[in-house]
């Protein structure tokens, strides 16, 4: 029998299990905490910074940091939103981000978390950095300008795929996902079938060829915000 | 939290701007201070086909809506019909282009009632010379309340078939490479027939208005801008007035065909492009012919020209009454497509009631592929005329080679022979008068170039018209309504 922790996050009082993170505990309570880099199923990241929240004042990424009793988290506040914005704000201007025809549009974590968050438009001057796309997969292409270096599709291939097919190459702000081959993706033994496939956040790693056949409206994210079928589907 | 998102603008980075840009109109004078020629300078934006480069060819027919800000659905669609070709899906199903027809049609007919309404009806209602400071989309709207209202009314309705058909009114996604993504509901149908019969109503009164206006006027209008051309356009197998599917038609001024029924993959082969040192914007013309007598019209004009009949009833009586002014013969004058262009809106009324009485558009098959082809041309008729796309994809899906003429290059020669009519007739010594102003700006209007795109809202077309001596000396230089 595993002990209850409780603890408050925005005064709302919530029941978790020993081991688990803060952004684990609260979606099982119903409260969604905004995030990137997350994904259930790969092991906890802690490098976008979106689900961060402030215990007993400090700032903490809530998907690595573990509950503990009596925490007071603040989550949902103007200061704490306002940093999530400012994180969202520049990963919009650091890529190339052209939500317009961008496939994933409707379906997008990114964008979505945006117009949760309630970014209208740019903020930061756009550094439209030069990328590339590497096509040469039959099934999967990468497309290096919407890349936000989560690092979803390293984990999935690494720990769930067991192939280790993406990683990071080079540091500072000339980091990016590279595969692990000679040059291409097409060099790798990644599968469409693979989680790594269908792992990232936003339109760098797509399925060829599917873009576009969800029209507006049934798009992933075009009914209900971001976040709204974790606040719907638990009670707590 | 959640209810923070609502209302608020999606965000929106644009990498390409709009085609639309200023026209700007030089007037060359010989010796005897005579019009030796004129030239229309339109900057052109051809970037898109560097930008595209290397993007995987099912995100072209979205992209390449960032062209125009006024006809997207005409590139999305051309665009579209090359990848059906580029996946082996030419062979739409009957939802698809049933689907994708309604949405032309829509455009159309949101298009056509714009400029008319906007652009065309303060010329008509107040005359060519009447100070613009009266003559706008304003003037009409203090003066015919019930007509701006109509032209407001029948524009929405145009949008509301394109937001129904592409998902959204402009920049939607509809077509897709081999079909389209959704049906159209039930009640989707129902909502667009709540209003179809006021768009009838209204259309065959605006029609009526152009006619009545130019039969009576006809003695200004016929050799108001007027010359001899070719005409092109694609053709229905059958002779039929066809705004999505053809082969091109070719006629010469008298009506004899040039080339007909061509395959639109084999464009290059009838269609060249020459370069012209003085302009950005390329001058297209018949192969076969050569630059010097192979020019040509497309849009309203020509396509009324090249159709042997246009197969709703009440298009084409309009047609027959339409030819009936030239004898059958083509008709070659300027001012005549504002005619011809609302016989297309009432066709395009007609057609969508046709279609929306269809139930294919309710059906749910809406994708074939086919075999892999790596080089792909789509053809349509656009509201402004012929549009021609052409790509070729590697075999890793990334488009390597783009090629477009807009319909508004196609009418490049046109407009300048138009503009050169004008100024031959009106200029008197070197003197811009307000009166040449005017009638420079009616006879490039009667074209309905993109470059008037920028300011359909008010319904100024921004000019800059320069008169050059023979010593390149600037002698006169008027401006009226750039802005920015
Ligand atoms: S989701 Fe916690 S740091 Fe990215
Ligand atoms: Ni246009």
């Amino acid at each position: 029998m595993s002990a209850t922790i409780e603890f408050t996050i925005d005064g709302k009082e919530i029941k978790g299990q020993p081991g688990q993170t803060i952004l684990e505990a609260a979606q099982q309570a119903g409260v969604y905490i905004p995030r990137l880099c997350y994904m259930k199923g790969l092991t906890p990241w802690g490098s976008c910074r979106v689900c961060t929240v402030l215990i007993n004042g400090r700032p903490q990424a809530a998907c690595t940091q573990p509950i503990a009793p009596g925490m007071v988290v603040e989550s949902s506040t103007d200061k704490v939103n306002a940093l999530r914005r400012n994180i969202i704000d520049m990963l919009f201007v650091e890529g190339n981000h052209f939500c317009m025809f961008c496939e994933k549009s409707g379906s997008c974590e990114l964008q979505a978390l945006a117009y949760r968050l309630g970014i209208a438009a740019p903020k930061y001057p756009f550094m439209f950095p030069k990328r590339e796309l590497d096509m040469s997969h039959p099934d999967v292409f990468i497309d290096h300008n919407r890349c936000i270096q989560c690092a979803r599709c390293v984990r999935a291939s690494r720990d769930v795929d067991g192939k280790h097919v993406f990683d990071f190459a080079d540091r500072g702000a000339h980091r990016r996902i590279a595969v692990n081959a000679e040059a291409f993706l097409k060099d790798t033994d990644l599968a469409v079938t693979d989680k790594a496939a269908e792992a990232c956040p936003v339109g760098a790693i797509v399925k060829k060829r599917t873009g576009y056949a969800v029209p507006f409206g049934q798009r992933l994210y075009d009914k209900k915000p971001i976040g709204s079928e974790i606040e719907a589907g638990v009670k707590s | 939290m959640v209810a923070s998102t609502i209302g608020l603008k999606r965000v929106v980075i644009e990498p390409v701007t709009r085609v639309e840009g200023h026209g700007k109109v030089t007037i060359l004078l010989d010796e005897k201070r005579q019009v030796r020629q004129t030239r229309l300078h339109i900057v052109e934006f051809r970037g898109f086909e560097r930008f595209i480069q290397g993007r995987p060819f099912w995100e072209v027919p979205v992209l390449v809506q960032r062209l125009c800000g006024i006809c997207p659905v005409s590139h999305h669609l051309a665009a579209a019909k090359a990848m059906d070709r580029i996946v082996g899906g030419e062979k739409l199903t009957p939802t698809a282009e049933k689907m994708r027809r309604l949405m032309h049609y829509g455009q159309f007919f949101q298009s056509h009632a714009l400029h008319f309404f906007h652009l065309v009806s303060p010329d008509l209602l107040f005359g060519f010379d009447a100070d613009p400071a009266i003559r706008n989309v304003i003037g009409v709207a203090l003066k015919y309340p019930e007509l701006a209202v109509q032209g407001v009314m029948m524009r929405k309705y145009g949008q509301e078939v394109i937001k129904r058909t592409a998902g959204k009114k402009i920049h939607g996604t509809g077509a897709i490479p081999g079909g389209i993504n959704k049906n159209l509901s039930i009640q989707e149908r129902d909502e667009l027939l709540k209003d179809l019969e006021q768009m009838v109503i209204w259309s065959r009164a605006a029609l009526k208005l152009c006619k009545d206006y130019t039969v009576e006027h006809l003695e200004k209008l016929a050799p108001f801008g007027s010359f001899d051309s070719n005409h092109l356009s694609i053709i229905r197998q059958d002779g039929a007035l066809d705004i999505y599917n053809g082969g091109l038609r070719a006629i010469t001024a008298d009506g004899k065909k040039i080339f007909d029924h061509v395959d639109n993959q084999k464009y290059l082969e009838y269609i060249a492009e020459e370069v012209r040192p003085w302009s950005y914007m390329k001058f297209p013309f018949i192969k076969p012919l050569g630059p010097e007598t192979g020019w040509y019209r497309v849009g309203p004009l020509a396509r009324i020209n090249t159709a042997d009949f246009i197969d709703t009833p009440e298009a084409e009586a309009a047609r027959k009454e339409f030819m009936a002014l030239t004898k059958g013969k083509p008709n070659n004058i300027s001012m005549a497509y504002h005619w011809a262009r609302l016989i297309e809106l009432l066709h395009a009324i007609e057609k969508i009631k046709e279609l929306l009485h269809d139930k294919d558009l309710q059906g749910t098959d809406l994708v074939v592929k086919g075999s892999r082809r790596d080089e792909a041309v789509g053809i349509l008729e656009a509201p402004r005329g012929t549009l021609f796309h052409h790509y070729k994809v590697d075999k890793n899906d990334q488009v390597v080679m783009a090629n477009l003429i807009v319909s508004t290059t196609n009418n490049n020669e046109p407009m300048n022979r138009a503009i050169q009519k004008v100024a031959q007739d009106d200029l008197s010594g070197h003197e811009l008068t307000e009166g040449l102003l005017n009638h420079i700006e009616v006879a490039i209007r009667a074209y309905d170039p993109c470059l008037s795109c920028a300011t359909h809202a008010l319904g100024q077309m921004p000019l800059v018209v320069e008169v050059v001596d023979v010593d390149g000396n600037i002698v006169d230089r008027k401006v009226r309504g750039v802005c920015e």
